[in-house]
């Protein structure tokens, strides 16, 4: 049972961190379908970092692992997530299109950028692979005997109540919604909505990157980057449009489905579950199938901004 | 003289030729300089080689096999670009061509294996499949509000585990893969009408042809019938297309089952030749649905235009195998492709720009001659969509 509760918080944590970044980015008006890859790219940038303190400063503190791994996993997220806000903000480009193709890039480029490093390091070294056991370490409190708490928890219900206070009760918040409802609107009392859009999708990337870093540390202690993050990224988008574009239902939305996930890893170390010989595909399917159906019944009433997915054109009405 | 020349330049097709070899260039220039970070020494060399593909081979024998599996790899790319083309301009974005092609690919390995049909009924079974995919979506959209791009996503996703559900029961003992296609149900193989004897390859079947000869319907279809039309005026303004008569929700849910079969069809196209074995614990969706959003993109959304971007982005991804792997890494061809589609984001900002270049020095032409019909050329310039 202990494993379920721990695995349902990291799924959740990584869920709630990567939807919060999607939420931030439709809120503006910019449909960020990279989420997948800005993962990818962010959690690279932690696992890099990881391994290069464990390899060249072996005894650094696990607050300088942590502070370390996390800013490079936002600097990472935010400059990939660059490539979209250029292309959908500055040259009105099809957000679906730049969307998909960069989850294809960032699967692609890390593959290619870590198989260089790793080749460079050993020549005999084709794979994709970044170990950071030691450092993955710092990530993790021990509570009671078996219980591992991840930093990431922690750090995801900060980043939660500092989203929720951000988007509802600050100018800043508030404006950055205006241009995802009616940017006309918003431009016409004064607000430049070309920055807020760059900043609902910086800050999408930097939750993104955060994410992703935080979905390869989870369990694992090492992570192929030929994979991806095998669909997270697009069950966060599910997450967030389950949470109807909302803070805290987004949380909701992501223990719910988090708990799905974490019972296709455990369920054979619980008797009842095991005994049911239920294949574990069920189990990772359902938060697909849920969301659906439940979509199938609210779309009709749908939350989502109304301006999303559409470029500002300054002189329409 | 002069007049002719403009007026090629104006042509739609050849802006859209030129704006996807912009992109085509600009793709491997980026590529080529993320090669020259890498290791300076071979960049050069490994986009050549990437570029070659088969021409790397010494016989012309070798040459023409290895042309073969590209060609064999090429044709369902075609299908799922055309399944994505032919929803786009009715206005609605198959992200879920992947899934399709996903559960076409199970069910046509399905009926194979489990059923022991022949080839043609494999295909009707996986383009069946595929099509009703595609109407869970379309309904989803007509009559639920959800956007199809959502439902697709999450449907993709949904096809794959139960696909590998499905297809365990027809897996190896002893591996992840099906059972071996030519082993078990010879009847099911494509035919291959001596094709596979001109390429010296035995994977070189009819699909190749019928690739073509869909691409040639789907254009004739949205270009020279009714129907066509009646789907594209659905996308351009699904109101006024009510307001004309045409059942708006109908055709939306007409279009995505015929790109759901477009892209179950694809698939059959490929794993019916036997080239590959489905593995039962593959995590990720297959690539050949988004890479058929590239190919759409680049053929500059027309079906015979995404016959050459198909063969295009196959040739390279093939062609990323001859590189230098001690240097580098086969996967610079799936980079310098998902660099192509992120440019083919900007096509329409190409075409933009292009078309008021032409604009502006037609006016200026006209000004010179003292015209006074400047007016409504610039109106026509300015045009946004």
């Amino acid at each position: 049972m202990t494993l379920l509760l721990q695995y349902t918080l990291f799924f959740a944590s990584v869920l709630t961190l990567v939807a919060l970044g999607g939420c931030f980015s439709e809120h503006s008006g910019v449909i960020n379908l990279g989420l997948e890859g800005i993962m990818v790219i962010g959690g690279m940038g932690g696992a890099l970092t990881m391994r290069y303190i464990a390899e060249h400063f072996p005894d650094a503190s696990a607050f300088t692992i942590i502070a370390m791994a996390l800013l490079m996993a936002i600097v990472f997220g935010m400059i990939y997530s660059l490539l979209l806000a250029v292309a959908s903000i500055n040259f009105n480009a099809d957000q679906t299109i730049v969307g998909t193709a960069m989850n294809m890039l960032a699967t692609a480029a890390a593959t290619v950028i870590i198989k260089a490093i790793n080749t460079a390091k050993n020549s005999s070294n084709v794979s994709s692979v970044v170990e950071y056991i030691k450092p993955k370490e710092a990530f993790m409190i021990r509570i009671g005997k078996y219980f591992d708490l991840s930093w990431f928890a922690i750090i995801t219900v900060i980043l939660l109540v500092v989203a929720y206070i951000t988007l509802y009760k600050t100018k800043f918040g508030l404006r950055l919604m205006a241009c995802g409802e009616y940017p006309q609107a918003a431009a016409s009392v004064g607000i430049d909505v070309y920055k807020m859009r760059y900043a609902g999708v910086l800050i999408s990337g930097a939750l993104g990157g955060i994410g992703g870093l935080s979905y390869i540390t989870a369990g694992v202690s090492e992570w192929k980057f030929e994979d991806g993050v095998r669909g997270f990224g697009f069950l966060a988008l599910a997450v967030m449009i389950f949470g109807q574009w909302k803070p805290m239902k987004i949380a909701l939305a992501a223990i719910l489905f988090g708990a799905f996930r974490a019972l296709s890893n455990v369920r054979e170390a619980i008797p009842f579950l095991a005994s049911l010989k239920i294949p574990s595909q069920i189990y990772v399917m359902m938060p697909y199938i849920i969301s659906l159906v439940v979509l199938a019944f609210t779309s009709k009433k749908s939350r989502a901004p109304k301006a999303e997915g559409i470029p500002y054109d300054k002189g329409q009405r | 003289m002069d007049k002719n020349k403009k007026s090629f330049f104006k042509n739609e097709g050849v802006q859209a030729v030129i704006a996807s070899l912009i992109c085509v260039v600009l793709g491997l220039l980026i590529g080529f300089i993320v090669l020259l970070c890498i290791n300076p020494a071979g960049a050069g060399k490994a986009i050549v080689d990437m570029m070659k593909n088969f021409f790397a081979y010494k016989t012309s024998s070798l040459q023409l096999k290895y042309f073969g599996s590209t060609l064999v790899k090429s044709a369902p790319l075609v299908l799922c670009s055309l399944s994505i083309l032919f929803c786009y301009k009715v206005g609605l974005f198959n992200i879920g061509a992947a899934g399709q092609y996903t559960i076409g690919a199970g069910f046509a390995l399905y009926a194979a294996l489990a059923w022991n049909l022949p080839w043609w009924l494999c295909i009707i079974v996986a383009a069946f499949s595929g099509a009703v995919l595609g109407t869970i979506s379309g309904i989803l959209k007509a009559y639920c509000n959800v956007n199809e791009v959502i439902s697709g996503i999450m449907l993709n996703w949904i096809s794959l585990y139960c696909m590998n559900m499905l297809l365990e029961s027809v897996k190896e003992e002893t591996s992840p893969y099906t059972k071996n296609l030519a082993a078990v149900n010879r009847k099911a193989i494509l035919p291959t009408l001596g094709l596979d004897k001109v390429f010296g390859n035995k994977y070189v079947t009819i699909a190749i042809p019928l690739a073509i000869i869909m691409a040639v319907i789907v254009w004739i279809v949205l270009e020279k019938t009714k129907f066509g039309y009646e789907l594209k005026a659905t996308g351009f303004n699904r109101h006024a297309a009510k307001y004309c008569g045409m059942a708006e929700k109908r055709n939306m849910i007409i279009t995505l089952s015929i790109g759901g079969a477009i892209a179950g069809f694809g698939a059959a196209m490929f794993y019916l030749t036997g080239i590959e074995q489905w593995n039962c614990s593959q995590s990720s969706v297959p690539g050949m649905g988004f890479n058929g959003i590239a190919a759409a993109f680049l053929g500059g959304l027309n079906p015979i235009g995404s016959i050459f971007s198909s063969y295009f982005i196959q040739h390279i991804t093939e062609g990323g195998a001859n590189v230098d792997l001690r240097v580098y890494s086969r996967q610079i061809a799936d980079l310098v492709s998902a660099i192509i589609i992120y440019l083919c984001g900007f096509v329409f900002f190409m075409k933009y720009v292009m078309k008021k270049m032409i604009a502006k020095r037609e006016e200026a032409a006209k000004l010179a001659t003292e015209k006074e019909t400047a007016e409504e050329d610039k109106n026509e310039g300015g045009e946004n969509k």
